[in-house]
């Protein structure tokens, strides 16, 4: 692998192990991948996949047991956590409870010898851009959950990292404040200019701020990619499953002589609920009897045990004039079929 | 809830009992430090006259000045090492037997009886031939100040999570700076705690100090105790008195220390 220029990030072949001597477990497994400049790059995967592990191995927090991990073309693979232009939000944000905000955000450059009146201008302009100007002599006791994620994403941003690493920062916070702070992420992003490496277990949240996605999967990667490819062109079972709901029916039932699992969304169909009636499109139908129906607002999800007995499920705007046990149809749009290897 | 000891019949009054039988002789001795009569058992009138009298005494000057060298100095040097025990056996360094071994080593003063250790210490300075006068009273105080200053400072170190100094290694300190800016002030409490026991400790001891102190280094239990065979005076109640309000004080200032949390 050649780094190119505008590479900033390259995992050559890096794997670490876990536990025992006598029980190895590979937490990163042989795995490769290149962040590329100003890219908001995100570790998809459910917990235990190695995205954290991953995430600490940059950080330096961790040290691999092979490969090494190129930062702008240098090795930093042997250099400690202290010595790499890189910044961490934790996920518990580990803000320093004896410190003021202030001293937080300070923190870095103060252990790296710079004049106090550059630190205190530095924190004071970090503070503006979280839009938190006047917090600077509070103590972290003192703030709401959402105010103390802003600190911690200062105290990293005003080093100025060459990446900053965010450990699923934004699970701790509720839903509304999480929505607020993806679009937050994204703008910080936008003005500050920095790669930005994002874990997250949380594939709604994967799709919508994300440059590239790798889903990750024991220790390796599953998929690498643009939200787009990930969402519509998934290339395993274990991508598609876990990237949104996806029902599974295998070719054979679709009346096609491949042997692969075909997967389709519940938005890419549509149930036919009368007789005769035409589906709009000239894609597969499958015959089957309705199991069971939950309504969701502004959509409504129809559960459809087929014929060949397995389970779909379907998502349409309207409420259909339909009950549980009577025979629908399954209509799947023909070009939003996935072909996965079973 | 009737199966607590609580609430069983008669509890209360045992509990009375039990209180009454530790604390009435320490309240008769600070009553009889304001008695204005030489006597300690007959109530003569009110006086605080026994207190300058005791501060005055060369004899207990002597012995609270060697007090305070030996629990200032077996404190200093106790938590410094009780500091260094707790950082090098918390997290994964040590392999788990020679923890649990470390742990059982340093708790061993308070387990084996006082007078055991005051005899063995003894002998073993004896067959050194060891003559550093206070110096032996400070090696002997040390050795037990370590373990009550141990205690608070490992309660606090496992309340640290993992993630603050990994996060001060992240913002670019060094294994030192971490420890200076970061683990020092967020162990202070336990470390100021654990002080002020070993220090509490120190200053009360009686059985130890007895028989390891050479003549001319007694401290102020001891002192009192010699005192107290030649007859009780009501300047020893009010010596005891005071020594009685420093240590409370202490005790008390070390619970509300180390209350405090860390987050």
């Amino acid at each position: 692998m050649i780094a190119l220029m505008s590479d900033r990030l390259v995992i050559q072949s890096v794997t670490k192990f876990f536990g025992s001597a006598q029980n190895p477990v590979r937490a990163v497994d042989d795995l490769s991948l290149t962040v590329k400049e100003n890219e908001f790059f995100t570790l998809l995967g459910p917990s235990g996949c190695g995205k954290t592990t991953l995430l600490r191995l940059v950080a330096g927090l961790e040290s691999c047991d092979s490969g090494c991990i190129l930062l702008d073309g240098a090795d930093i693979a042997p250099l400690p956590a202290n010595k790499r232009p890189v910044n961490t939000v934790f996920q518990s944000y580990a803000l320093f409870p004896h410190m003021t905000v202030a001293e937080n955000i300070g923190f870095g450059m103060r252990m790296q010898g710079k004049d106090p009146a550059d630190i205190e201008k530095a924190a004071n302009e970090v503070l503006d851009l979280m839009r938190m100007q006047g917090f600077g002599a509070r103590y972290p006791s003192e703030l709401s959950g959402g105010q103390q994620q802003r600190v911690a994403l200062a105290r990293a941003l005003v080093n100025r990292p060459k990446i900053l690493l965010l450990d699923e920062s934004l699970s701790a916070l509720d839903y509304k404040l999480r929505k607020e702070m993806q679009i937050e992420l994204k703008r910080l992003q936008r003005e500050t200019e920095i790669t930005f490496i994002f874990v997250t277990h949380d594939q709604e949240e994967a799709l919508s701020m994300s440059d590239r996605i790798a889903v990750m999967e024991r220790g390796r990667i599953g998929q690498l990619g643009t939200p787009q490819e990930i969402y519509h062109r998934p290339v395993s079972r274990y991508v598609a499953d876990f990237i949104g709901i996806c029902n599974f029916v295998s070719a054979g039932s679709l009346g096609l002589a491949e042997d692969v699992h075909i997967g389709f969304r519940p938005e890419d169909a549509t149930l036919l609920v009368r007789d005769g009636q035409k589906p709009e499109t000239d894609g597969p139908v499958l015959g089957g009897r309705l199991h069971a129906l939950s309504y969701h607002g502004a959509v409504t999800y129809y559960q459809v045990t087929l014929d060949s007995g397995e389970t779909v499920t379907v998502a349409d705007h309207e409420k259909l004039p339909v009950n549980v046990d009577d025979r629908v149809r399954v209509a799947v749009l023909p070009d939003m079929l996935i072909r996965c290897a079973p | 809830m009737s199966t607590q000891a609580k609430n069983m019949p008669g509890f209360g009054a045992i509990t009375f009992l039990g209180i009454a039988f530790l604390y009435l002789p320490i309240l008769a001795v600070i009553i009889f430090s304001f008695n204005s009569g030489r006597m300690i058992t007959v109530w003569e009138g009110f006086s605080f006259d026994w207190y300058p009298r005791a501060l005055g005494n060369s004899d207990l000057q002597r012995a609270a000045i060697n007090s305070m060298i030996v629990a200032v100095g077996a404190t200093t040097i106790g938590t410094v090492i009780a500091l260094c025990a707790a950082l090098a056996l918390h997290g994964d360094g040590v392999p788990r037997p020679l923890k649990n071994a470390s742990y059982t080593m340093m708790a061993l003063p308070l387990l084996v009886p006082e007078i055991v250790i005051a005899v063995t210490t003894m002998a073993f300075f004896g067959a050194l031939n060891l003559r550093l006068g206070l110096g032996n009273v400070l090696i002997a105080h040390v050795v037990f100040c370590i373990p009550f200053a141990y205690a608070p400072i490992r309660a606090r170190i496992t309340t640290i999570p993992k993630s603050m100094l990994e996060a001060a290694k992240d913002l670019y300190a060094d294994e030192w700076q971490a420890f200076r800016h970061v683990t020092l002030p967020l162990l202070a409490p336990g470390i100021f705690s654990g002080a002020l026991l070993a220090f509490i400790t120190s200053l009360d001891d009686f059985i130890i100090t007895l028989m390891v102190a050479p003549p001319g280094a007694t401290t102020l239990p001891v002192e009192i105790y010699s005192k107290v065979k030649r007859g009780i005076t009501p300047e020893i109640n009010a010596a005891a008195s005071m020594l009685l309000a420093v240590s409370i004080f202490i005790v008390l200032l070390s619970y509300v220390i180390n209350r405090k949390k860390v987050i």
